[in-house]
């Protein structure tokens, strides 16, 4: 669904990203780990439009989206949460996902006079998807809290929510689980696998929770340094001596190499 | 005490012409984050359009006050397509100094099309009523419910209609605005119409009041900014709050010293407000 095609970007004479190859297949949760400084949150940005590649190409179903803003990859289906949750701290829960724009007519200067009762029929619709999203996420009791008082795991549920408010088909997810509890965590976790099973959503996480990781995401992408150094499923890959390597450092590939055997 | 009330009368009065130019103010800050110079000319140019319905279709000022919001609302619009829309990307500072020369130019425009003189919309004397120990004008009570109508249609628009709420999102949070697909322009659009028929139902209700000058507008800029800061920048329920706020202690300020220093009290508490709690006067919500 999203490929992505030797993607390279500098930062000055730093290679945050140096020619990222991969794919993640529709319908699929694909982990994106590594350790800081790997490069994720750069190739992230550049799925998302935030920044542009030095070279390579990001399509979206055969389509070429490199570099193409936000707001129009929104468009094409494709959304991001950020890694420190963003909300509308002065709008309420409800009117946080009741914002979130897909196709309404109510914005045209013109139509939104002469088509009021319209208007009016789909504004309730959203209203009612919005509940709905609530509901499912079961934070349906905070639809009239300002968003502003929300803890950071429930504005990391309501960035979800957000996107199921689209017809979103890939949702970016930049570590979802950075510090929100543990019960908190497992409500995350078992959303992102109904609109996964569910709704048919294809996720791309990033995340540093192992756990969270194992339990969500096949395949698992590893990278270090820039550099894509290993794709599977977490089984494998926490075997793999290059994967311990890059978490623990240098030096250490011989001990693993040791227990791993 | 008598005349304690009767400067709070003439203060709300003062306060609600204050409030509607800065909830335009306050929205264009949010959503555009830039002082806007050019507002207080905005409310003159509305003002005159007014005039020149009243002058030449010889109406009350009631019914040139729509023509004139719309008239100013579609120049706002204009003027925003042909001079801001270009520099959005730069500093805001480039933006702030493109305003000041838009102000120029628009109190120019007024100079040549309509003169420099003091204008009135309707010459002769109203009698002002009398009750009890205070005196009211007719026009007053217009202006009053006018601008209270105003308020309430604003409020309906920012937490009933999908546009409203965009508008409130855009000033809440920007980058997360433009990821979930706000359609950022005709936000931008809507913003200056409104601001620009706010602006021009100020004019008109300070024209009804006073006079029409081509610097009627630019004297109460800094006032609309003080209402705007007291209420904190880009929030438009602060925003009417801080004008009435303003608008009474300019007014009671005249019990201490001359008339002639209203302006500078408004300066002091925008200082004041500055300096001790700079997200404004209201907690949390709106």
């Amino acid at each position: 669904m999203i490929e992505i095609e030797r993607i390279s970007r500098a930062f000055g004479g730093l290679q945050a990203v140096r020619s990222v190859s991969f794919t993640v297949a529709e319908g699929s949760v694909t982990g994106l780990i590594g350790p800081n400084g790997a490069g994720k949150s750069t190739l992230f940005s550049i799925i998302a439009g935030a920044l542009a590649p030095d070279s390579g190409a990001v399509r979206l179903r055969g389509e070429d989206i490199t570099g193409l803003p936000t707001h129009q990859l929104f468009h094409k289906g494709l959304v991001r949460t950020f890694q420190i949750p963003h909300e509308f701290s002065r709008m309420t829960v409800r009117e946080n996902l009741m914002v979130v724009p897909a196709r309404q007519r109510g914005e045209n200067l013109i139509q939104s006079w002469l088509r009021w009762p319209r208007v009016v029929a789909e504004d309730r619709a959203i209203l009612r998807q919005a509940d709905e999203v609530l509901d499912f996420l079961e934070i349906g009791h905070l639809r009239n809290e300002l968003a502003g008082n929300l803890s950071g795991g429930q504005k990391k549920l309501l960035d979800l929510g957000r996107t199921m408010m689209t017809d979103a088909k890939a949702v970016l997810l930049d570590e979802p689980g950075a510090g929100v509890n543990r019960t908190l965590l497992g409500k995350l976790a078992d959303a992102i696998e109904r609109l996964n099973r569910e709704r048919g959503y294809t996720f791309c996480v990033i995340e540093h929770d192992m756990d969270l990781i194992a339990r969500l995401c096949d395949p698992v992408m590893v990278m270090a340094n820039g550099e894509l150094i290993a794709e599977g499923d977490m089984a494998t890959l926490r075997r793999n001596p290059q994967v311990r390597e890059a978490y623990l450092g240098t030096g250490v590939s011989g001990n693993a190499g040791e227990v791993a055997s | 005490m008598i005349e304690i009330i009767q400067l709070l009368i003439n203060g709300i009065l003062l306060g609600s012409i204050l409030a509607l130019g800065a909830v335009g103010a306050t929205m264009i800050f949010g959503v555009l984050r830039f002082a806007h110079f050019a507002h207080g000319d905005f409310m003159a140019i509305g003002a005159y359009f007014a005039l020149t319905v009243v002058t030449v279709f010889n109406l009350p000022v009631l019914a040139a006050l729509p023509v004139a919001m719309l008239l100013t609302g579609g120049l706002a619009i204009l003027i925003d397509q042909v001079v801001y829309r270009r520099i959005r990307r730069v500093q805001p500072v480039i933006l702030l100094i493109a305003s000041f020369a838009t102000a120029l130019v628009l109190r120019s425009f007024i100079q040549m099309v309509w003169g420099s003189s003091n204008q009135v919309y309707q010459v002769g004397i109203q009698l002002p009523w009398r009750i009890g120990p205070f005196t009211l004008k007719p026009d007053h009570l217009l202006i009053f419910a006018a601008a209270a109508g105003l308020v309430l249609i604003v409020h309906l628009f920012l937490s009933r209609t999908r546009m409203g709420k965009a508008m409130r999102a855009m000033s809440d949070n920007m980058d997360l605005a433009l990821v979930t697909g706000i359609p950022a322009n005709r936000v931008i659009m809507w913003t200056w119409a409104i601001g620009g028929a706010l602006a021009a139902a100020a004019g008109v209700f300070l024209g009804m009041d006073t006079r029409l000058h081509p610097v009627m507008g630019w004297t109460l800029l800094l006032p609309i900014f003080a209402a705007t800061i007291l209420g904190g920048i880009g929030r438009p329920y602060g925003a009417i709050l801080g004008g009435l706020v303003i608008g009474c202690a300019m007014e009671l300020s005249t019990l201490v010293i001359p008339g002639a220093y209203k302006p500078a009290v408004a300066f002091a508490i925008m200082v004041a407000t500055l300096v001790f709690r700079p997200q404004g006067i209201i907690k949390g919500n709106a």
